[in-house]
C-alpha cells in the first residue's frame, strides 16, 4: 500500500474535512504546492484558491479555502482556514450570485472569493 | 376574605408569575450553554493548530516580530475587556469589570498608560456612567459570537500594537475575560496577548516535552510570522468571546436557579401565612359568634325573670 499522509482541514469555528490522503496540492503565495507523504516539515502562508485532496482510497475532495496557513510534519498535513468550504457544499447559484455582486460593487477580494468558490465546483464536475 | 388574607393572596400569585418566568429563563440559559461549549470545542482544533504553528516558527526560527519582542521601557498597554450585553447572571459582569479594574491598576502602578476597548454592553454602561475613556467598544454579539465579530474586535487592537509607540500605538495588549471551567464554575481572569512569550505558548502546545520538527517556510520565516500571528490573536479572541458567552449563560442559569429557589422558598412562607391568616379569620368569626350567642342568652335570661 501506498504511504499515506493524515489531512485535517480545519475552519476557524469547525474542522471541515479530516481523513487519509496521499497528495495534498494547495496554492501558496509563492505558487501551488503538492505535498506526499514524507515531504519535509513545511510551513506556508495560503492563498485564497481551490485545494485539492486525494484521498487514499482513490476519491478527490476539493475544497475552497480562503486565506490561511499550511503546516505538514511527521506526515501529518494541516490545513487552517479562516473560511474553508467542501466542493459539494458550496451553492453555486449563491455564489454565482455573490460573484456577480462583487462585480458590480468592484469588490476585488469579494470577487475573488466568489470565484474561487465556483472553480472548485467546476473542477470536481 | 379579610384583607390580610387577601393581600398575601395576592402576593403569592405574583410570585408564581415571576416564578414561572426565572424557571423558563434558567431553562433557556440551561441550553444556551450547551451550544455556546460545542462552538468552544469546535473552534478548538483551529485555535490548537495555530498555536502549534506559532510555536514552530518561534522557537524554530531566530526571527525578531513586534508582536514576539517585548519593549525595553513599555509606556501604553490596551486591555480588552469582555462583557455581556444583558445582565440577570448574578455577578458575571461584575467580577469582569473588577478584574479589569485591577489590571489597569497593576499596569498602570507600572509606569503604563492605559487604553480600554470594552466588548458588551454592560461593561460600557459601566465606564460610561463613570466617564471613563473608552478607546473603542462592541456590543450585540456578545451572546453568539462569530468569527466575523472577532475579526472586528481583534482588527483595530492588531492596528494599535503595530503602529510605533510615539504615534499613538501600545506596546502591550491584555484581555480580560470569564473562563469557563465548568458548569459552576467561571473565573475572571486576565492574560497577556501580546508580545507573545513564546515559551508559554511552547508548553500550552506541546506539554510532553515534544520536539518541534524543523520547519521549511514558505515563502519565508519573517512572512509567515507576519500572516500568523494576526490570526493567532484573531483566534484567541474568538476563543475569549466562545468562552464569555458560555460562562454568561451558565451564570444567568445559576442565577436563575436560585431566584426559582427563592422564589419557591417565598411561595411556601406566604401561604403559611396566608392559611394562618385564614386560621385566625375562622376563630375571630366562631369567637365573634359564641360572644353573640351567649350574650343573647344572658339577655333572654335576664327579661325571663
Amino acid at each position: 500500500m501506498a504511504a499515506e499522509l493524515h489531512v485535517e482541514l480545519v475552519a476557524a469555528d469547525r474542522q471541515v474535512w479530516s481523513g487519509e490522503a496521499t497528495l495534498v496540492v494547495a496554492r501558496t503565495t509563492s505558487g501551488d504546492i503538492g505535498v506526499m507523504p514524507g515531504h519535509q516539515p513545511l510551513l506556508g502562508v495560503l492563498e485564497s484558491g481551490p485545494v485539492t485532496i486525494r484521498t487514499s482510497d482513490g476519491g478527490t475532495v476539493i475544497a475552497a479555502v480562503h486565506g490561511g496557513f499550511i503546516s505538514f510534519a511527521d506526515d501529518k498535513l494541516s490545513l487552517l482556514a479562516e473560511i474553508a468550504e467542501l466542493s459539494d457544499e458550496i451553492d453555486v447559484q449563491r455564489a454565482e450570485r455573490a460573484l456577480e455582486r462583487a462585480k458590480a460593487a468592484a469588490d476585488a477580494s469579494a470577487e475573488r472569493r466568489a470565484d474561487v468558490r465556483l472553480r472548485a465546483v467546476t473542477t470536481v464536475r | 376574605m379579610g384583607a390580610q388574607l387577601r393581600v398575601y393572596k395576592r402576593r403569592i400569585r405574583s410570585v408564581t408569575a415571576t416564578k414561572k418566568i426565572t424557571k423558563a429563563m434558567e431553562m433557556i440559559a440551561a441550553s444556551r450553554v450547551v451550544k455556546a461549549q460545542r462552538k468552544v470545542a469546535a473552534s478548538t482544533p483551529y485555535a490548537q493548530e495555530l498555536t502549534r504553528a506559532v510555536t514552530a516558527v518561534g522557537t524554530g526560527s531566530n526571527t525578531k516580530h513586534p508582536l514576539t519582542t517585548e519593549a525595553d521601557h513599555p509606556a501604553r498597554a490596551a486591555v480588552l475587556l469582555l462583557t455581556s450585553d444583558r445582565g440577570l447572571a448574578g455577578a458575571f459582569n461584575s467580577n469582569a469589570i473588577k478584574a479589569a479594574e485591577q489590571l489597569t491598576e497593576r499596569l498602570e502602578r507600572e509606569g503604563k498608560q492605559v487604553d480600554t476597548y470594552i466588548v458588551g454592553r454592560r461593561g460600557v454602561a459601566h465606564y460610561n456612567f463613570r466617564e471613563r475613556t473608552i478607546s473603542e467598544s462592541w456590543t450585540g454579539f456578545t451572546d453568539e459570537p462569530t468569527y466575523a465579530d472577532a475579526k472586528t474586535v481583534a482588527a483595530p487592537l492588531i492596528e494599535v500594537i503595530e503602529r510605533e509607540t510615539a504615534d499613538g500605538g501600545v506596546d502591550e495588549l491584555h484581555i480580560v475575560y470569564t473562563e469557563f471551567v465548568s458548569m459552576m464554575t467561571q473565573t475572571a481572569i486576565d492574560s497577556r496577548l501580546l508580545p507573545l512569550r513564546l515559551d508559554e505558548v511552547a508548553a500550552e502546545a506541546a506539554p510532553k516535552g515534544e520536539i518541534m520538527p524543523l520547519y521549511d517556510f514558505e515563502p519565508s520565516a519573517e512572512d509567515v510570522l507576519d500572516a500568523l500571528l494576526p490570526r493567532y490573536v484573531e483566534s484567541r479572541i474568538y476563543n475569549a468571546l466562545l468562552q464569555s458567552a458560555a460562562s454568561k449563560h451558565a451564570a444567568t442559569r445559576r442565577a436563575m436557579k436560585s431566584a426559582t429557589d427563592n422564589a419557591g422558598e417565598l411561595i411556601n412562607t406566604l401561604s403559611r401565612l396566608a392559611n394562618a391568616a385564614r386560621q385566625a379569620e375562622i376563630t375571630q368569626e366562631i369567637s365573634e359568634i359564641v360572644g353573640g350567642a351567649s350574650a343573647l342568652a344572658d339577655a333572654t335570661a335576664g327579661s325571663d325573670r
